[in-house]
Order: C-alpha cells, then sequence, then structure tokens
C-alpha cells in the first residue's frame, strides 16, 4: 500500500546563542491511509515540534535543516505558499497543542469557523453556515448555543472540543491532533476520541495523535512511536510496546505508568532529560539508561528492525 | 484553630449558568493533606479555585482567610496571603508574559518576598526548585516562554509554586502536558511537600489514576455540585455515586483489550438536565422518580466519605458545610 505521509530523515533546529537545539533529530517514518499513529515520549522531546514542521509551520529561529516530507506523492517543499496555506486544514488539519488558548478572544465561536470557511475559500449563506456549525458542534458533543458564545464563556474542555470541530471542517487527509483531550475529563474523552474516529472513518483519513496519555494510546492508535531528545527511538504496533517495550526508554516509561490498583507505586525515571543543544555522545539516553555499556558512551544507535513492524535505536534492543 | 482557609457556602453564577453551586470546604494547615478534584469539564473546578484564590469573587457566600473576609483584606494581609497560598494554573501560557524570560516568573518572587538573603543563594534555590521537577537550569533560564514546550511551561509554573514554601498549593491541572514519567517525578516531590513539609494541596485533575497515588481524598464536581467526596482509596476502588461509577469505569486502560471506544457507557449526554431534581437524572442508569423533582443532598455512607444519590438515603444527611468532616489526611 502506498504511504499517504512520508517523513524522511527529518531534521529541526532551533538557533542559540550557545548551540543549536536540535529539537527534531532525522526523523523517519511512513503513514498509511486510514492508519491510527500514536506519538507519545519525554516533555519536550520534539513531538510538537515535528508535528508543526509537518505542515511547516516553524518558525524563525528554528527551520527545517534536513528531510523530506510528502502528502499523497506530493513533496511538501515544492508547494508555494498559497498552496501549502490550503493544504494546512484541506490536506493536513492541525489541532495544535493548546489550540484552545488561540481561539480569538473577542469573536464568538461561530465566527471563528467562518473565518475558517472563509480562509480556505468556502462561500457559505448564512442559514448554512449556521447548519454547519450546528453539525459540527454536535459531532464533538457540544449544544448548539454555543456557536453564540465568546471562548471565555466555555471552560477548557469546551474550547478544546471546538478547536477539533474547526480542525475536521474541511475533511482533510490527516489530522495531526497535539493532545486534544489532555484538558477533558476521561468520559468526555471517549465522547471526543469516538468522534474523531467517526470522523476519520467517514473522511478515511489518518490520524495522528501526539499524547501522553498511554491508557487512550492503547485504545485508541494501531502504532506508536516513542521520542526521546529528538529521536524516534522507537517505532511499532501498539500491542507490542505495551507487552514486549524494546528500547530501554519506551520500557522505563511504561514501567512509570500509575496504577489503579496499588497506592503508592509511583516512580519516575531517574535523572533529567538531557540539554538538547549539547547532547551526550552516543546515545543521547546512556546517563539514564540501567542497560548502558561501553559503546553506547561512543556509538550512537542507529534506528533499525527490531521484529517484524517493530523498529528501535538502541544497540541492545 | 482558624483554619487558613475556609470557603462558606460559595456559589458562582456567570448570567443564567451556576458554575459552582454552595459548596463549603476549609484548609486546616494543622492537617497538611492532599486533596483531589476531578470530575466533568466545566463543572466548576478551576471557578472554585479562582475563588479560593481570590481571583474572582463568589456571587453567594463568603471566603474566608485566617478568620476574615477576602474581600476585606488590608494591604499586609494580602500580602501575606500571596505568599501563603500558591497557584499553578489550569493554563501555562496565559500567566507568562510573553516579553519577559521565563527567570521573571522565578526570581520576582524570590526578591518580593524576600526568600533569599543573596543573589547567589536566589539562584540556588531557583536552580533546585527546576531540577526538582525535572528541568535542567542551564536549558531553561534565560529562554522565552514561546521557546519552551508545553510541558516545559508547566513544570515552571509547579517549580515556582515549589520555590515560595507556602501553607497552600492550589494546583490547576499541573501535570497534564507532561509524561507519564515525570508527572510521576513531579507528583512524588509533591506529595513530599505535603509529608515534609506540612503543605496541603489541593490537586485538579482529569488523571484519575495520579489522584488515586497521590492524594489522600478526593472531591468529585458534577455540573457546580459535589456529587461523591471522602477517602481516595474508598472512592476510585468503590465509587457510590453512578457519575463516580461512569466515570471511574470511563478510565483508557493500558491494556490490549480495545474496549473503550465501542462502550455504550455514556450515551444520553445532548438531554437536558433537571432544573430540579439530581443534576444527573438526565444521564443516570438507576434514575427514581424522585430524582427528577428533588436535588439529592450529601448522605454520609461511610465515615470518610458521602454522596449525593438518593440511592443512599439511608444513610445521614451530610449537613452542607460539613463537607471536610469526611475529608480527612490518611492515617499513616
Ligand atoms: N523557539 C525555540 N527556541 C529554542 N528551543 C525551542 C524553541 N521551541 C521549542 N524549543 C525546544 O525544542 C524542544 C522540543 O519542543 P516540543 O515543543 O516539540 O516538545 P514536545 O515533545 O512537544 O514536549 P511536550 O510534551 O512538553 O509538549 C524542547 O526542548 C523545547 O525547549
Ligand atoms: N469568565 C466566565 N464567564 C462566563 N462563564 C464562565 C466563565 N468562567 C467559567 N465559566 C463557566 O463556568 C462553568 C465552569 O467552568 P470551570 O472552568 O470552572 O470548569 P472546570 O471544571 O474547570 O472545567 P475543565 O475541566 O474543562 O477545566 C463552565 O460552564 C464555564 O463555561
Ligand atoms: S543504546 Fe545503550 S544506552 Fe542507548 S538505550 Fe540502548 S542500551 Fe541504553
Ligand atoms: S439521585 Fe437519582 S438520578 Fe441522581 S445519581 Fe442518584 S439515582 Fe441517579
Ligand atoms: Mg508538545
Ligand atoms: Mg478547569
Amino acid at each position: 500500500m502506498n504511504a499517504i505521509l512520508k517523513v524522511e530523515g527529518l531534521k529541526v533546529e532551533f538557533d542559540h546563542p550557545l548551540g543549536a537545539v536540535k529539537a527534531v533529530d532525522d526523523v523517519s517514518f511512513a503513514l498509511q491511509p486510514g492508519e491510527r499513529l500514536g506519538l507519545a515520549g519525554e516533555s519536550g522531546s520534539g513531538k510538537s515540534t515535528m508535528a508543526l514542521s509537518l505542515l511547516r509551520m516553524i518558525k524563525p529561529p528554528g527551520r527545517i535543516t534536513a528531510g523530506r516530507v510528502s502528502l499523497d506523492g506530493t513533496e511538501l517543499s515544492a508547494l508555494d505558499h498559497e498552496a501549502m496555506r490550503h493544504l494546512r486544514l484541506a490536506g493536513i488539519a492541525m489541532v495544535p497543542q493548546g489550540s484552545m488558548n488561540s481561539l480569538n478572544p473577542v469573536i464568538r465561536i461561530k465566527a471563528q469557523f467562518a473565518d475558517a470557511f472563509r480562509d480556505h475559500g468556502l462561500k457559505l449563506s448564512s442559514a448554512e453556515l449556521d447548519a454547519r456549525v450546528a453539525e459540527l458542534l454536535r459531532t464533538v458533543g457540544l449544544r448548539p448555543h454555543v456557536a453564540d458564545l465568546y471562548p471565555h464563556e466555555l471552560s477548557g474542555g469546551m474550547k478544546q472540543r471546538a478547536c477539533i470541530a474547526i480542525a475536521i471542517c474541511l475533511r482533510p487527509k490527516v489530522i495531526i491532533a497535539d493532545e486534544p483531550t489532555s484538558a477533558l475529563d476521561v468520559v468526555v474523552q471517549r465522547q471526543v476520541m469516538e468522534t474523531l474516529a467517526r470522523v476519520q472513518r467517514d473522511l478515511g483519513c489518518a490520524i495522528i495523535l501526539v499524547g501522553h496519555d498511554m491508557g487512550l494510546m492503547a485504545q485508541f492508535v494501531d502504532r506508536l512511536g516513542v521520542m526521546y531528545a529528538g529521536r524516534l527511538v522507537e517505532l511499532a504496533p501498539i500491542a507490542e510496546i505495551i507487552t514486549r517495550p524494546r528500547h530501554p526508554y519506551t520500557q522505563a516509561l511504561i514501567s512509570s505508568l500509575p496504577s489503579l490498583e496499588k497506592r503508592g507505586a509511583m516512580q519516575g525515571i531517574p535523572g533529567l532529560a538531557p540539554l538538547l543543544r549539547d547532547l551526550p555522545p552516543g546515545c543521547a539516553f546512556h546517563p539514564r539508561c540501567p542497560r548502558a555499556e561501553a559503546r553506547c558512551t561512543t556509538e550512537k544507535p542507529a534506528v533499525r528492525e527490531v521484529a517484524p513492524n517493530q523498529q528501535a535505536a538502541c544497540h541492545f534492543a | 484553630m482558624t483554619p487558613l482557609l475556609e470557603a462558606k457556602h460559595v456559589s458562582k453564577h456567570y448570567g443564567a449558568n451556576t458554575a459552582l453551586s454552595d459548596l463549603s470546604m476549609s484548609i486546616d494547615t494543622s492537617k497538611p493533606a492532599i486533596t483531589a478534584v476531578v470530575g466533568e469539564s466545566g463543572s466548576g473546578k478551576t471557578t472554585l479555585a479562582r475563588i479560593i484564590l481570590g481571583l474572582v469573587p463568589p456571587s453567594e457566600g463568603q471566603v474566608l482567610y485566617q478568620g476574615q473576609d477576602m474581600a476585606r483584606l488590608s494591604g499586609t494581609e494580602r500580602r501575606q496571603f500571596r505568599r501563603d497560598v500558591q497557584a499553578v494554573f489550569q493554563d501555562p501560557y496565559e500567566v507568562y508574559n510573553p516579553f519577559y524570560r521565563v527567570d521573571h516568573v522565578l526570581t520576582t518572587p524570590v526578591r518580593n518576598f524576600n526568600l533569599a538573603s543573596s543573589r547567589a543563594e536566589g539562584r540556588t534555590m531557583i536552580e533546585n526548585a527546576l531540577r526538582a521537577v525535572g528541568l535542567r537550569p542551564e536549558e531553561i533560564l534565560g529562554r522565552y516562554p514561546h521557546q519552551l514546550s508545553g510541558g516545559q511551561r508547566q513544570r515552571i509554573m509547579v517549580a515556582r509554586a515549589v520555590l515560595m514554601k507556602p501553607k497552600l498549593i492550589v494546583a490547576d491541572e499541573p501535570v497534564s502536558m507532561v509524561d507519564a514519567s515525570l508527572r510521576a517525578t513531579i507528583l512524588t516531590s509533591l506529595r513530599k511537600l505535603t509529608d515534609e513539609m506540612g503543605i496541603s494541596i489541593i490537586y485538579i485533575t482529569h488523571d484519575l489514576a495520579t489522584a488515586y497515588q497521590v492524594s489522600d481524598n478526593i472531591l468529585v464536581m458534577y455540573r457546580a455540585c459535589v456529587a461523591e467526596a471522602g477517602a481516595v482509596e474508598r472512592v476510585v476502588k468503590h465509587p457510590q455515586h453512578p457519575y463516580t461509577q461512569l466515570l471511574i469505569s470511563s478510565i483508557p486502560q493500558v491494556s490490549t483489550t480495545r474496549d473503550w471506544l465501542d462502550d455504550e457507557g455514556d450515551q444520553k449526554t445532548a438531554a437536558t438536565p433537571s432544573a430540579h431534581g439530581c443534576r444527573f437524572v438526565d444521564r443516570c442508569p438507576v434514575a427514581m422518580p424522585k430524582c427528577s423533582t428533588t436535588l439529592p443532598p450529601l448522605y454520609r455512607t461511610e465515615p470518610a466519605r458521602a454522596a449525593a444519590c438518593f440511592q443512599h438515603e439511608a444513610s445521614p444527611t451530610l449537613p452542607n458545610g460539613a463537607l471536610n468532616e469526611v475529608l480527612t489526611p490518611t492515617p499513616s
């Protein structure tokens, strides 16, 4: 099958007076049509930056220094400004991290939809707009009267749902959702994820879900990519990640998950995430890795196939 | 002893919308504890936090700080309040001034409250607080807010609260944007603050597993009201209110059994709630006729818990205002 989205050797750096911050370091993966890919990993490991770079939405001092991204066979770096703008809702739609804060505070929700439609050349009568907005709000579990409210009149959760509704309004091929439900209660989380699943079925689109909730990943995605210090250190079917994680970072992450069975059993991975502008030599995880050996301190592990359909960047995975 | 902070019958209305309905609770520093506040999105958790922090005035009721009405504190008392009670806001974007380096949010309190005797001491305190939340000072200091990831910004706010060594921390979703390992690290260090320094914490969250791990008590909110409250072990393991039951059973499990999305558990979300009866009646699988006409009070079903549901009406009612009787530190 042909991948809908193909990412090869992607690198993103932020210029910094003390040295470039390597936020995304040589990331490659392919997304199949209709696939649900999860992206998890340490806070600050480059997930959001990677997601934004797929849409070329990185702002200076950040820049994409290497790599190719293609959507449905079209190389995105070849697109002009206008084509890229259109692609940003109709091709790959993004629900950015904390997007509920980027709603315009002085206009009503309905007008925010109208703006998105207008930006993409969609002309709707006022009655059509009302109907379309009501329908989109309903799909994300909001009542129609929300259309007439201002963002500050909604709770965090309601705003986040409105943002998802705006993102899906032009029926994209790929939806990237960056922590779309971390501000919602689990009952509403489930409704939103059911909505995403339904939208996905209807549109036949693929989803990249960025997030920290392993339960949500376990229940929703087909494959999970795990990032550490800018690299995709493991990529495998979700069941493999849960039951047989191969990379020591993934293993540590899985074993730090809080339990609902026994209290007082919570423990994080010791040590701090590395400095991205001055990564440790060899494997970036070696100062914290329980399995590190001499080789790990000098030789950077390449991403390799460790099992069918499962890749990891570790000498011993 | 006068409690540090006491909310008495506070309500908040926004137009016709009730964000918080008649809630009373107090924070007693002689019994330091972590109280988790969980519940529906929009149920009034942030509103409660903002009222306790004196950021919005209640529409009804009052908040007392050391016995004094918050609305009438003197300048000195207000300053003491800002020292004693620290907030970690739900929205880490809102707090930062985009034109200042993030150092500003850390150095300002150190200076304003004379936390350090020298510049160097202040610097060390800040660096230690950053490391306690898993951040590298050399990576973070000197940066502007937009140069940090979501979870990094959130953790700086936690570091700030820790730095102040207050008597109470009101943390609204302090770790919603960080990974499981860091959540564990940060919450474990917050737990230490409670156990070793007697700092009480109100932990507002949607993450029931960490709430279960770190808190003593839990308050479950539904549509502006307390649905259930009590010792976290009992409430999470044996929820008694149908909303709590729905909530707990909706947690997505880290498992290869994928049954979360197909679950028909909650269907009736579009119905309008009853104006007088139980707020959960339109979604409740075990509703009785009286549920749509009468608001259930909290029933004290066990010494350390209460549920606002008529299924438990054989138990004595918990007088409104006596919520604290069921919120006690875990005996250790
Ligand atoms: N403008 C910038 N200048 C310098 N560094 C930056 C800038 N923007 C982001 N970074 C750094 O790049 C790294 C990756 O950030 P990113 O937001 O992609 O992380 P993330 O994996 O999404 O984290 P989180 O889970 O906390 O949201 C972080 O360490 C961050 O500090
Ligand atoms: N400034 C405001 N103006 C009008 N309505 C408001 C305002 N702030 C909150 N509300 C309303 O009050 C109710 C409670 O909101 P609140 O933010 O306290 O909920 P929450 O429990 O914190 O939700 P979440 O879990 O989504 O953060 C919501 O219905 C919200 O729309
Ligand atoms: S390469 Fe070495 S240090 Fe890196 S994860 Fe594997 S064992 Fe650990
Ligand atoms: S009071 Fe009635 S409607 Fe409300 S939760 Fe209990 S049984 Fe259900
Ligand atoms: Mg991010
Ligand atoms: Mg809130």
